[in-house]
């Protein structure tokens, strides 16, 4: 009962407490425990039968007894108070607000865990974004309600190209509202102001709603954190009619969290100690983004991982790799060679991007020159390997020249300047200025047609249309 | 109705007492919200629940109502151009009780209980009804005509009235037989058990895809079973909505299985605006989408292939030919193993139960070309993605599965970062039905198998040879080595990739597929002669008749076929032209 608080617990195992049963308790209700020293806590009910009621706490057990326990039940899943005032505004990952600033003044409560978007009433994203940088705009073009996360590794650049995507992203369709939520999850305190002062310098700081989880926080505390934030994105995006941009980071040390949780339940493990459901817990918050019918506003996701190891077939890039639609992949090999973005030109996807570019939107050849790079680069790579055992003094004429194709793809087209920002026809003629290096009965996947009006010729190399 | 009370919640699997008369699988209310559940255990009256929606804030306590029936589908008029979840509710009608997002406890009738149908009667009163027996016709589309023929639970009777024929709501009761029971256009059957039929035939017709990689080289029948494993990102649904797009069958049942939302989305604005090229009606009138995607709820996933399913052998016994694309059984499979340990059931394998084949083997045993009952013939044929974790074949969904089925189409990573789509490996794929089709062939275009398995045998060649190049470079090689290395690239850039966004090119009629493939190997019977004649293969690759071949497949027109015969007369002149006696032929 809400008010009400009962004295004592029965056993407590990490972040696990099990109190003995009481009348009307919800499965998912929301709990307060206090502890001897007057601390209150979080939690949330996860299994009830007629004796006992398990629950999971948000912060850490320390100082828990069994005696001198009082737990409350709160009548309500864990929920996240909407309102205008949220915008520009950092919270915890519970969604209590941390900037010092007074609490939000709203009664409109939203439970956390949201509600699963009909797909009768889900619109077909297909408005392209710019973010100005080629390897993503020409290749793997990010489109609004899309979740396009961005697979890196430790030491690799993910930051400061989500803050390059947030400051350049823009829609090529007329201007409107928008806004970004950043949920930062077992990230430290640095990364963190990174971003802040990224988006400050760019000048969106007062459209940003921050929920902070920091490294020092308790890591179940990081479980919440991106549910709570995509409320308040839902929020946006469907009621206020926003464009909202979601980066989330890391999801790495969210999986984790589920995972300790997974372990102090006994659960039977799947992979890596990963539990089973990681996946369907994972889809719960990819599935956020999107449009829906009779709604201006959209969700596009940004999730950022690092990949253990840089090993994308671990669970945590795998499973979330069959859920989005697409990722950017960052290589080592390309940043050890000083190119930024080191975006890998094969394994990085978008599957949206198929719908979002041609005519009307972006340009007509899009769809068939990004094909023909990623061919063509695609044969670079097997030539490479081809080389690294021969020699390339050995390598037909046919294998040099895409050779140098390769190299100049990579230092020109893919990298770029932290600050440059390409427009998506810069971007297009530079792709077919790559093109122009190759033989021209090598572009079998592009129309004659194509060819004959966007390839420049050698007589003016630099010639655009 | 007998009522009991939840006694423990455990995520979306409950304990309840007082059911003792319930039965193993049967449909149950449970709580106040009244969710929809099934019994998936029973030990004395404590029954183990699984509920198809959210149950947050569910206590120990509320009601469970049983409803003594199994989970069933309502079969009727009106299912094509559907789009349900994984328990039937309609998503458009959800959509108008709560909105874009969905609330737990919702209901909706499957089919559309205003709407009147006409009804063309084909019995006559007096007649005797028994399972098999057609009792009327309905006019679904344009190009489905809905038989209505009594089910196998149906006890043999004599029709005491009929109704005559004009148009009735799906409520409306058409035949009373002489017992007094009643039938409407609409039954109901459980979705776990398969529906009846006289007897399976063997299957002798191929499903025609569209996609040249799966007809000529990896060809799968009508009813047979296929699988598609493929990493994330190797086109796993690309090419599902391919073969639902242009596949010959009469009728698709979707089933978008744990995955995508936007997907399910992209099927439904995009489907209504396709031309089935067969009818010359729209695509979505011939489909039907079950939608589970992966932030529905568990459990109904688990059960969304048995909806799909079920809808599909109804269509079935009405003599058409239905494809079922189900993506992807590797997220049905997890939700058993979700389930599963919920359950606290020992795992086998990687976390998954034991019975985990033995499921996978009833669900592909559902496909078949059959008699039905009414002695027509129809048939299902499943195609079933598989999501392997990691893109690794070895691990046992991929492995149970194909002990199952009878054609594996593996998708390959190294093609899909090439773009070359669709991805589907030559080297790893299989098709155990090539034999059974022969004959089917040769009514199209006789040469088929002899072009068939020279391709292999080229594409396999090249493959050995790909490894020595890996080692030692091209140049090592003899020119008969490197034309193979020439030709394999011509097949696999002029043949097997082929885009779905191309107008032409999207979808490839039979003959056309053997007419390119037949101008390749022209090409390469030629230039083996020429190079046997001192021509150098520098000569013979910058002929500009090459590239002309490679990009026949989206210059030729699908009803133009016969004008690419001119083509393999021009290959024949160009190499007449090289100046040297080329007289083999392609056995075409």
């Amino acid at each position: 009962m809400r008010g009400l608080e009962y004295h004592g617990i029965l056993r407590a195992d990490g972040p696990i407490v099990i109190a003995e049963h009481r009348e009307n308790v919800g499965f998912s209700e929301l709990v307060r425990v206090r502890d001897r020293s007057g601390e209150y806590r979080l939690g949330r009910v996860v299994d009830i039968s007629e004796q006992a009621i398990a629950v999971q706490l948000f912060s850490e057990n320390t100082g828990i007894s069994i005696d001198e326990s009082w737990i409350e039940y709160l009548e309500k899943p864990l929920t996240f108070r909407v309102g205008d005032g949220i915008v520009g505004r950092i919270f915890n990952g519970l969604g209590e607000p941390i900037d010092g600033y007074p609490p939000i003044i709203s009664s409109d409560l939203r439970d956390t865990n949201g509600r699963p978007i009909n797909p009768s009433a889900r619109v077909y994203p297909r408005d392209f974004i710019q973010t100005g940088i080629s390897a993503i705009d020409g290749m793997n073009t990010l489109i609004r309600g899309q979740k396009l996360p961005i697979f890196s590794g430790n030491g690799l650049p993910h930051n400061r190209l989500a803050a390059q995507i947030v400051r350049q992203a823009k829609v090529l369709s007329g201007e409107s509202q928008f806004a970004i939520v950043f949920a930062g999850m077992g990230i430290k305190y640095d990364v963190a102001r990174f971003f802040i002062d990224s988006f400050e310098k760019s000048g969106v700081l007062s459209r940003v709603v921050m929920f902070l989880s920091l490294a020092d926080s308790p890591s179940i505390e990081r479980l919440v954190t991106p549910r709570t934030a995509l409320t308040a994105a839902e929020y946006l995006a469907y009621e206020k009619n926003m464009h909202v941009l979601v980066v989330m980071t890391d999801m790495t040390n969210y999986c984790e969290a589920l995972r300790e949780v997974s372990a102090a339940r006994n659960e039977v493990p799947s992979r890596k100690g990963y539990p089973g459901y990681l996946y369907s817990d994972l889809a719960s918050l990819y599935e956020r983004a999107g449009k829906i019918e009779g709604c201006e506003g959209s969700i596009t996701q940004l999730p950022i991982l690092s990949m253990p190891n840089d090993d994308i077939s671990h669970p945590i890039p795998d499973l979330t790799g069959y859920i989005t639609e697409g990722q950017i992949v960052l290589e080592r090999d390309l940043s050890q060679r000083g190119i930024y973005p080191p975006i890998a030109g094969l394994p990085s996807l978008s599957r949206l991007m198929k719908d979002g570019i041609g005519e009307g939107m972006t340009r007509e050849d899009h769809r068939d020159l990004a094909a023909q790079l990623f061919s063509a680069y695609a044969y670079v790579r097997s030539v490479r390997d081809l080389a690294a055992i021969i020699g390339e003094e050995e390598l037909s004429d046919r294998d040099k020249i895409f050779l140098g194709f390769g190299d100049h793809f990579e230092r020109e087209f893919l990298a770029q300047g932290e600050f440059e920002n390409r427009s998506i026809e810069q971007t297009l003629d530079l792709g077919w200025k790559m093109l122009s290096i190759l033989p021209e009965s090598e572009l079998v996947r592009i129309p004659p047609r194509l060819i004959e009006k966007y390839l420049p010729r050698a007589a003016e190399p630099e010639a655009k249309e | 109705m007998s009522a009991g009370e939840i006694t423990r919640i455990s995520g979306p699997v409950i304990y309840a007492q007082g059911l003792a008369d319930a039965g193993l699988y049967d449909v149950v209310k449970v709580g106040k919200a009244g969710l929809i559940g099934e019994i998936i255990k029973l030990k004395g009256d404590l029954a183990t629940i699984q509920i198809y929606e959210d149950n947050t804030m569910m206590r120990v306590g509320e009601p469970v109502e049983c409803l003594h029936r199994p989970l069933s589908v309502a079969l009727g008029p009106g299912l094509i151009g559907s789009i349900y979840d994984g328990i039937q509710r309609p998503l458009p009608v959800l959509k108008g009780l709560s909105g874009a997002f969905l609330a737990p406890g919702l209901a909706g009738e499957p089919l559309d209980t205003r709407k009147k149908w006409h009804f063309v009667p084909s019995l006559k009163e007096g007649e005797p009804i028994a399972p098999g027996t057609l009792f009327g016709t309905i006019q679904e589309t344009d190009s489905i005509q809905h038989r209505m023929v009594f089910d196998a639970s149906v006890p043999a009777s004599t029709a005491a009235t009929v109704a005559p024929e004009g148009d009735y709501a799906i409520s409306a009761t058409l035949v009373k037989s002489g017992e007094g029971k009643e039938y409407t256009a609409v039954s109901y059957w459980p979705v776990r058990t398969p529906r009846t039929f006289k007897e399976k035939q063997v299957t002798r017709e191929p499903l025609v895809t569209g996609l040249r990689v799966i007809d000529v080289l990896f060809p799968i029948a009508k009813g047979g079973s296929a699988a598609v494993p493929g990493g994330f990102g190797t086109g796993k649904t690309m090419t599902q909505h391919a073969i639902a797009k242009w596949c010959d069958a009469d009728i698709i049942v979707y089933i978008g299985c744990g995955e995508r939302g936007n997907e399910m989305t992209e099927v439904l604005t995009e489907f209504p605006t396709l031309i089935d090229p067969r009818t010359g009606r729209s695509l979505m009138e011939r489909t039907i989408l079950i939608a589970n995607t992966s932030n529905m709820p568990v459990a109904a996933r688990e059960v969304s292939i048995y909806t799909g399913i079920t809808i599909a052998e109804y269509y079935r016994d009405m003599g058409y030919h239905v494809a079922v694309m189900a993506d992807s059984t590797s997220r049905w499979a997890e939700a058993l193993r979700e389930l599963s340990g919920r359950l606290e059931e020992m795992p086998a394998e990687e976390g998954f139960p034991a019975y985990l084949p033995t499921r996978l083997a009833e669900f592909y045993e559902r496909a078949g070309m059959v008699t039905t009952l009414e002695d027509r013939k129809g048939s299902v044929t499943i195609i079933g993605a598989v999501s392997p974790p990691g893109g690794d074949f070895s691990e046992p969904v991929t492995q149970h599965t194909k002990r199952f089925i009878r054609c594996f189409w593996a998708l390959d990573r190294d093609l899909a970062n090439a773009r070359h789509y669709p991805a589907i490996s030559w080297n790893d794929s299989y098709s155990e039905y090539t034999e059974d089709l022969i004959a089917h062939w040769d009514a199209i275009d006789p040469s088929w198998d002899t072009l068939r398995s020279k391709t292999m045998e080229i594409l396999k060649k090249e493959r050995r040879l790909a490894d020595i190049v890996r080692l030692v470079g091209p140049d090592a090689l003899p020119d008969e080595q490197r034309l193979i290395l020439l030709t394999a690239e011509m097949i696999k850039n002029g043949f097997l990739q082929q885009s779905s966004f191309d107008k032409v090119d999207m979808y490839c009629v039979p003959p056309k597929q053997t007419l390119l493939l037949a101008c390749i190997l022209t090409f390469h019977e030629l230039a083996e002669n020429a190079i046997k004649n001192g021509s150098p293969l520098l000569k013979i690759s910058s002929l500009p008749i090459r590239e002309k071949i490679i990009r026949l497949k989206s210059s030729l027109e699908n009803e133009k076929v016969q004008e690419g015969q001119a083509v393999i007369q021009e290959i024949r002149a160009a190499f007449a032209q090289l100046g040297t006696t080329a007289q083999g032929a392609v056995s075409a």
